[in-house]
């Protein structure tokens, strides 16, 4: 069965999530542009979106219908070409109009599992709960009438226990994506011992028509991304301890989030990170992960409780942030959480003496938004961490201690054989994590 | 041809050119409508002509309201602007994107065949009712309907990419490019003199090194890069057209007004493309024509507005004057010789390119820019009026070379 062949029926598990949604799009605009093919012009494509909810699934098919119009306005050029045929579409509106309907009219939302029984691929965005993802999988491939392929968006869970759990008998691959799909560049690939090669075989060329970057990854708990953002995390908390001896909880939230974003030049800072992924989510992962890893413990105390009161983080189905470690206005950070106080403190009065404490950002500094694309920027970076190693301040201490901690922990990634290489880790921070440098570089030795 | 009657011009007004570029501008917020547009440039003129009663009639020029605002018969919007204009006669005219000049020629007809000594005109154009993908659909209009399903998304770039391909296959890619990169970098600087213009807020450093970017026709155009294209805007013109009895009515003294001594229009044919690709055919004769009827030549000529659409037209424009000799106009502008200390200072507020383009209202913009010009009105944009050379030209072109509009000023 060719590339073309093997899409021509496949489902989306947890297709109304955050994940899933991207990946349906994603996937439904690879099937259409495969269906306008010559070769392919008799042939049926038919992509499921499964999810449990009816509302859920309306609101998925309105975003996808939002999504895709955006996408083809991006890509008029080609879209006028694919409907030259077409004499009654004239204008780009209507071009566009077409293109949309034409895409959506590959997708059937759905809540029963049956009708994936005749994919022959499944994509899996369900929850990061190793026994649904087990029973899905078994359930499918148990009644399923090809021999499907399933590939798990798991960010966390190895893909060999699936396999084995599932009795997929290699037809299992991890294919992570990145929050939003539809936006971000890398796509990690795990294989497990198993996973047969036909399986990366396509998954590489499915890739390349997406224009995304592939970088592959050892099948152990985490994997990379997780692999690093976690144990990250979990060093941005300890800094949280460290700095609360000496400021109220919020002041310490402020000021370990400040030296992870505008000390480090990364795109957002650790605590704001954690509420853009979700507090729920980091815990969920850590728990996934922590049995796995031997010589360390992967587990945030501090996590727990705030799930205990029910400070979750994540996003509202319009993308904007739910109120976690920080409080959101517009966006923009305006309060930080006293966990002993149970409330948000603005900006304005645990700036006062987090800023203090941390001491001024070093001669040179650029934000992050600045530097990102700049083609010398490593050049700026040698020079504004150089120049940090000569200053005294604590938020110069505890940059170039965090910046320590995540180069050793991409180290370790690496002799772990969590990573192949070095490289490789240095791509999904820089692609996945948007960050503007490795995090194994030689600013600091 | 001659002028029967002397014709003036006088009280001109531009509202801001909105759109991206400007500090104000935000895609998703709203922003004034046809109505206000209308109604300031409207009342903007009418206060320097001592209101509505001196006016005998009123013409506005608009491209394509009915899609972009969904809105026609726009001579009904004169009565709002003022009730005194309520029962004047009205007429709205439409010829792309010289629509506001075929106002003026409407005005200035108005004028000689005694039927009125003051006529009010408006130009104007609301386009960023919708992103510029649609947009483009819409300014299609402007070419033969039957040629847009062939046509590039962006049609009308498409089709001066074209222009720009065979001009650089004869002539040579880089000394184009350098022609077309100088001429944004003196569009932008122009319009950073003026407050009304959309690139008055631009501050980058370099605009040459911009203006040098290659066109990358997969993500627009084979042969121009958006530096090179005019910008969608938001805005109207007001003027006043009269004979002397209207001068002498509205009280204003003639050195404040400019004289119409030339007018060109000319047309051709909308269903077939261009005889060259290099040359703007129909924009040389119309020029032609004015300067005849001017009898005077290009060489005294102080300034000019000319339609660059895209700085293509524009190098192409001069060549259709004859500024420059055929295959020099990118030379000649990369000399220097259009800027506003050079030669012949061309778009002294940025033109279409730097200024906007406010598809229907341009051809009023250009003429609002030559009286201020000539009547010592311009502000920071003011340029040497030579007394040697006391003459304006204006060319408003829509289309593809298509209809053409072209008159000559003098200053009183």
């Amino acid at each position: 069965m060719n590339y073309d062949n093997r899409l021509e029926n496949v489902t989306v598990l947890g297709a109304a999530g955050k994940m899933g949604s991207g990946i349906l799009l994603l996937t439904s605009m690879e099937m259409y542009d495969i269906s306008k093919k010559p070769e392919n012009k008799d042939k049926h494509f038919v992509l499921y979106a499964l999810d449990i909810s009816q509302k859920a699934l309306s609101g998925l098919m309105k975003y996808i219908q939002g999504q895709l119009v955006k996408q083809a306005e991006k890509k008029v050029n080609a879209l006028r070409k694919v409907y030259a045929d077409r004499a009654d579409l004239i204008d780009n509106a209507e071009i566009i109009d077409q293109y949309v309907k034409d895409v959506m009219n590959i997708i059937r939302p759905i809540t029963t599992l049956e009708s994936a029984y005749e994919s022959h691929i499944v994509f899996e965005a369900a929850s990061e709960n190793p026994a649904l993802k087990i029973k899905m999988f078994s359930q499918i491939n148990e009644n399923s009438i090809v021999e499907p392929w399933f590939f798990t968006n798991t960010s966390s869970i190895p893909i060999g226990h699936l396999n084995k759990e599932a009795k997929l008998d290699g037809r299992i691959l991890g294919v992570h994506f990145y929050n939003p799909p539809a936006v971000q560049k890398l796509v990690e690939v795990i294989k497990c011992d198993e996973s047969k090669p036909e399986l990366s075989e396509f998954v590489s060329k499915f890739i390349k028509q997406m224009r995304k970057i592939e970088v592959p990854s050892y099948d152990f708990a985490g994997f990379i991304g997780n692999g690093h953002f976690m144990r990250d995390a979990l060093h941005g908390m300890s800094l949280l301890n460290e700095l609360k001896k000496e400021m109220s909880f919020a002041e310490a939230v402020y000021s370990a989030n400040k030296i992870s974003q505008d000390f480090m030049i990364r795109p957002m800072g650790i605590f704001q990170l954690i509420d853009y992924v979700g507090i729920d989510v980091c815990q969920f992962i850590m728990k996934v992960m922590n049995p796995y890893v031997g010589d360390e413990i992967i587990h945030s105390p501090l996590l727990d409780s705030m799930m205990e009161i029910g400070v979750k983080g994540g996003q509202n189905h319009d993308g904007s942030q739910k109120d976690g470690f920080i409080k959101y206005e517009e966006g923009l950070l305006a309060a930080f959480y006293d966990f002993d106080k149970k409330e948000y403190v603005k900006i304005d009065e645990v700036a006062i003496k987090g800023d203090e404490k941390l001491g001024a950002l070093p001669n040179g500094y650029l934000p992050w938004k600045d530097v990102v694309g700049n083609p010398k920027k490593m050049e700026v970076f040698v020079k504004y961490f150089n120049e940090m190693k000569t200053m005294n301040t604590a938020g110069a201490k505890y940059a170039l201690e965090y910046l320590k901690r995540s180069k050793q922990i991409g180290v370790k990634l690496v002799e772990d054989k969590v990573a192949y290489t070095a490289e490789d880790v240095n791509t999904v921070l820089l692609t996945g994590f948007f960050h503007a440098y490795g995090p194994i570089n030689d600013f600091i030795n | 041809m001659k002028l029967r009657r002397k014709v003036y011009m006088v009280a001109g007004y531009n509202t801001i050119s909105m759109g991206s570029g400007r500090k104000e501008f935000h895609p998703k917020k709203p922003r004034p409508g046809l109505e206000d547009y209308m109604q300031e440039a409207g009342q903007e003129v009418l206060k320097q002509i001592g209101g509505a009663k001196n006016v005998d009639e009123c013409v506005v020029g608009n491209f394509i309201a009915a899609r972009y605002n969904r809105q026609g018969n726009l001579a009904g919007f004169f009565p709002m602007i003022d009730e005194g204009l309520k029962y004047k006669p009205a007429i709205r005219t439409e010829g792309a994107c010289a629509s506001g000049a075929l106002a003026l020629a409407t005005g200035i007809k108005s004028i000689l065949a005694e039927t009125a000594d003051v006529v009010l005109v408006i130009g104007i154009e609301v386009q960023n009712s919708m992103k510029a993908v649609y947009g483009a659909d819409v300014l299609a209009a402007a070419g033969w309907a039957k040629e847009r399903k062939d046509g590039h998304t962006h049609f009308f770039p498409g089709k001066f990419s074209d222009r720009a391909g065979k001009y650089y296959e004869k002539f040579g890619y880089e000394k184009t490019r350098l022609g077309m990169a100088t001429w944004y970098k003196n569009a932008v600087e122009n319009a950073r003199l003026c407050p009304t213009a959309q690139e008055h807020h631009n501050s980058t450093e370099d605009l040459l090194a911009v203006g040098m970017m290659k066109p990358n026709g997969r993500s627009f155009v084979d042969n121009l890069n958006v530096f090179d294209c005019s910008k969608v805007s938001d805005g109207a013109s007001g003027i006043a057209i009269m004979s002397e009895e209207g001068l002498k009515r509205c009280g204003i003294n003639p050195k404040d007004a400019v004289e119409v001594i030339g007018l060109g229009l000319a047309e051709n044919n909308l269903t077939q493309g261009p005889a060259d690709l290099t040359k703007l055919d129909t924009t040389k004769v119309a020029v032609e024509k004015a300067l005849d009827m001017a009898k005077i030549t290009k060489d005294d000529i102080a300034t000019i507005e000319l339609h660059d659409c895209f700085s293509i037209a524009g190098i192409m424009a001069l060549e259709a004057i004859g500024l420059a000799e055929y295959g020099k106009g990118p030379d000649f502008v990369a000399e220097g010789n259009t800027a506003r200390n050079g030669k012949i200072p061309v778009n002294t507020t940025g033109g279409l390119v730097g200024w906007g383009h406010p598809t229907g209202g341009t051809g009023v913009h250009q003429a609002v820019t030559i009286w201020e010009q000539l009547t010592g009105r311009a502000g920071e944009s003011q340029i040497n009026i030579p007394a040697d050379r006391p003459y304006g030209l204006t060319i408003n072109m829509g289309g593809d070379d298509k209809t053409l509009v072209s008159v000559v000023y003098k200053k009183n």
